[in-house]
């Protein structure tokens, strides 16, 4: 056995990345509840690719067979219902993992100097992964895959001068139709995972290149032992893999409840509407995203017409999405953490997280008048969070953040 | 182009207002009950099945809730040949589309897009209406194309109507309930009972796997129990050195 | 971190515990992927029994039915060629056919079927998978004076007799399968299910 371990290092460096990244990869002994939520990610995309390609054995990207084809999978594939399941589930989990994650990453600075990298490269991957999610959502060819695509795909016509040229060549036809599923279709299962992929492995050598940020916000690294371990620092394994064991276990209980008993989640994971074949005569009574995209499409609904285009809507719901990776310049503070930060900042965050879940619960509901002006004013408290951050992080009144990781 | 995406992002607000509607009654859906997904399956194939397919449906899947392969190829099995076939239908699609005004839907998955109370409700809301093609309409689906084809058990219901004064001062008419004009050949408990059979049927052919679903969950997270607990202990004893 | 106080048995054994639960896990988590490989509910429909009512064939004539998406032929044999059938044991591989799975137990006879007028047979070379052609005509000028009818693999020159008996020097190791099949009745025989399944 050692024997063979020493060939394979001779000529690939396995003990060696075993020990960049596992055992002797300290992380700092502070990390909480926030902290799961990176690798249960990376399990979570795992599960969707290995869901999806078994999905993709039976599943066929054509305008006529794809809706039939899905519930074939639900009926005569053995536990198709179950891989399914699986993959529509882990949809939705990815991006409440996700946006936990994102989370964890605004109340811990983990985005400021030096880990502005692994930040930029988690935004791509969350704008990659919003793509991602959009082009699958058109695959099971429902009412709802199908009017939520002709939606957003006409955001792109309100670009001034070449949107219509440019929707059109989206689709590939002048409505959505067969030409639109089978690129999606390919886009979904082969061009985007792959540039997923490509981008966690860099957001992880970012990563494993600075080191963990931590919920004190403290750098690890400043202070080490005589044989240059840091003093708050422990191997990632044993002690981070064990207790993401546990994290994933939890998760995956959460998981198989909602996929063995309620896959539709109440129609937020897998809309009613969508089980009715897409009709391009007529549209479903009312179209509101996936859950995971409502938070834009209120910002979108927010912005009136500005003569007669709705281009500045599209515009302020792209600039709400692009602003995150502008965060590590926004923040003057000269701490990390929330934990010594001062109480403006803690207002700030408290606001926009109000507007950011606000957003997403308006913009699944229809837009009445009253709605509408919520909504305004909810995009102002997102947006002002961004803009306003340099001068209220400045000015804070912040505590002293301490030499070592607290308990 | 431009004017359909206005139209879309416009159109939420007025289709809303207008489906506020009708109560809906509760269908008494289980997919254990056997008999009933049994009794359904008989009343779907005996009077849905006519204009209705269910195109992805097998005929040998109702062996799921304990009929034999030869049971169902004597007494289901009219519109096909072999029980490995899926529910179609004879009726042209053209055809039906001029008799009705638009081809009767496809039923497999019809509770899961429409949800079982409203088809419960709609299969019992029937009731006259001369002006109407068919002399039928719905109280929860207005002017709907589709004639009452159980009128013969359940009999003919007429509406009665209330008169309700809006904020304006405009009165409008208003369907308060209905009333069993001429009695059918059922009570109308009965009949009630024969839907929610047939609406408990259809909510098993939206989704077969759903009891094999359950089953399987409620192993899967027992499993999933015992295996936090052993992650449990084992996170404990290797953070002892940490803390 | 004190490393004096560690249990390293009791490490051992949650460390055993938890990869023996894991592993259950990652083995349950395979097998309803595995399964859904499996031939969906379609596949088995359409691979359903097929009935064949035999007084469409012939004397001497042979009939092909699909059934599992593969050629099965159904052959009247005439008197003449089940007497010949017997002729020529010692130039075939397997005469008594011996090798199991060729054909069901009810078929392990010389005729190779239920009924010895009626031939059962998949139409499928047991050397790489063509379909041979049908020679009925005794002592054909390509296949020598003593052909007594059968099949000819046009790919590879396998040969079989009316008993789908492969010939010695033949390329194909074994007789052409015979699929499990019963009679219903007199003239209807299905194929695909066994004489003693209900």
């Amino acid at each position: 056995m050692e024997k063979l371990l020493n060939w394979v290092d001779e000529r690939f460096p396995l003990t060696a990345s075993y020990k960049a990244h596992l055992s002797e990869y300290f992380a700092p002994k502070n990390f909480n509840f926030w902290y799961f939520f990176g690798s249960l990610a990376l399990l979570v995309l795992v599960i969707q690719i290995v869901s999806g390609i078994f999905l993709t054995m039976h599943y066929k990207p054509d305008a006529a067979l794809a809706f039939a084809s899905v519930e074939y999978i639900m009926r005569d594939v053995d536990y198709g219902w179950l891989v399914r399941y699986i993959h529509s589930t882990g949809a939705s989990m990815f991006f409440v993992v996700v946006y936990l994650h994102m989370f964890r990453g605004l109340i811990y600075g983990s985005y400021r100097q030096p880990r502005e990298l692994i930040w930029i490269f988690g935004v791509i991957i969350y704008l990659v992964l919003m793509a991602e999610a959009f082009m699958g959502y058109l695959l099971p060819w429902g009412q709802m895959s199908y009017w939520g695509a002709q939606v957003i795909i006409n955001l792109f016509a309100a670009v001034p001068v070449i949107g219509e040229d440019l929707s059109i060549w989206i689709r590939g036809d002048y409505v959505v139709g067969d030409a639109t599923l089978n690129r999606f279709f390919a886009l979904h299962v082969i061009a985007l995972p792959l540039v997923l992929l490509g981008l966690v492995v860099a957001h992880l050598v970012a990563l494993h290149e600075v080191g963990s940020n931590n919920p004190d916000g403290v750098e690890i690294k400043k202070l080490k032992d005589e044989h240059g371990k840091p003093l708050d620092g422990i191997p990632f394994h044993p002690y981070y893999t064990v207790k993401d064991i546990l994290g994933v276990v939890v998760f995956l209980m959460v998981f198989a409840a909602i996929v063995f008993f309620a896959p539709e989640m109440g129609g937020y994971f897998l809309e009613y509407n969508n089980f009715i074949p897409a009709d391009p005569l007529k549209t479903p009574e009312h179209i509101a995203p996936v859950w995971y995209f409502t938070p834009y499409y209120a910002i979108l609904r927010a912005v009136p017409p500005i003569l007669g285009s709705q281009f500045p809507g599209v515009a302020l719901m792209g600039v709400a999405v692009l602003i995150f990776f502008l965060l590590p310049w926004l923040d003057k503070s000269p701490v990390k953490s929330i934990r010594y930060r001062g109480p403006k900042f803690k207002i700030a965050l408290t606001l926009f997280v109000i507007a950011f879940i606000g957003l997403g619960i308006l913009g699944i509901l229809p837009a009445t008048e009253l709605y509408t002006w919520i909504s305004r004013v909810l995009s102002v408290v997102y947006f002002a969070f961004f803009l306003l951050m340099p001068w209220y992080t400045r000015n804070d009144s912040v505590k002293p953040v301490p030499e070592r990781v607290t308990k | 182009m431009k004017k359909l995406l206005f139209l879309l992002l416009a159109l939420p607000t007025a289709v809303w207002a207008a489906g506020a509607s009708v109560p809906l009654d509760r269908a008494p859906v289980n997919p254990h009950n056997q008999e009933s997904l049994q009794r359904g399956a008989s009343v779907f194939v005996n009077y849905c099945l006519s204009c209705h397919a269910a195109g992805y449906m097998r005929y040998n899947r109702m062996q799921d809730f304990g009929l034999s392969e030869a049971l169902i190829k004597e007494n289901l099995l009219f519109a096909a040949d072999k029980p490995g076939e899926t529910m179609q239908v004879s009726m042209r699609a053209k055809d039906a589309k001029e008799w009705f005004g638009v081809a009767p839907p496809d039923l497999s998955v019809i509770t899961r897009s429409r949800g079982a109370d409203w088809v419960y409700t709609y299969l019992r809301g029937f009731y006259r209406d001369n002006s109407r093609p068919m002399g039928w309409n719905n109280k929860v689906f207005d002017n709907v194309g589709m004639p009452h084809v159980l009128h013969d058990l359940q009999g003919q219901m007429v509406p009665v109507y209330r008169v309700e004064k809006s904020a304006d001062g405009v009165e409008h008419k208003m369907l308060d309930r209905l009333e069993l004009a001429r009695p059918g050949s059922m009570t109308l408990a009965e009949y009630d009972a024969l839907v929610g059979d047939l609406v408990n049927y259809l909510a098993w052919m939206g989704e077969p796997a759903k009891s094999q679903r359950m089953h399987i969950g409620v192993a899967v997270l027992l499993f999933l129990g015992l295996f936090y607990v052993v992650a449990f202990y084992l996170k404990k004893e290797y953070w002892k050195d940490v803390h | 971190m004190s490393e004096t106080s560690v249990d390293v048995s009791k490490r051992r054994f949650l460390v055993t515990m938890s990869s023996a639960v894991g592993g259950v896990a990652a083995l349950g988590a395979t097998v309803p992927f595995v399964l859904s490989m499996n031939p969906s509910a379609r596949a088995k429909a359409a691979g359903a029994p097929v009935e064949v009512d035999l007084s469409k064939v012939e004397p001497g004539m042979l009939l092909a039915v699909e059934w599992r998406g593969q050629p099965v032929w159904v052959v009247q044999r005439t008197p003449e060629m089940l007497e010949l059938l017997g002729k020529h044991d010692d130039k075939l591989t397997d005469a008594a056919s011996d090798s199991s799975g060729q054909q069901p137990e009810y078929c392990k006879n010389p005729t190779r079927s239920i009924k010895p007028e009626y031939l059962i047979v998949v139409g499928i070379c047991t050397h790489l998978g063509c379909s041979p052609t049908f020679r009925k005509e005794i002592g054909a000028a390509d296949l020598g004076a003593d052909w007594a009818g059968g099949w000819f693999c046009p790919c590879h020159g396998s040969r079989f007799d009316l008993a789908g008996r492969v010939f010695n020097g033949s390329p194909a190791p074994t007789n052409l399968v015979i699929p499990p099949h019963k009679y219903l009745s007199e003239s209807k025989v299905l194929i695909g299910e066994d004489q003693g399944a209900a």
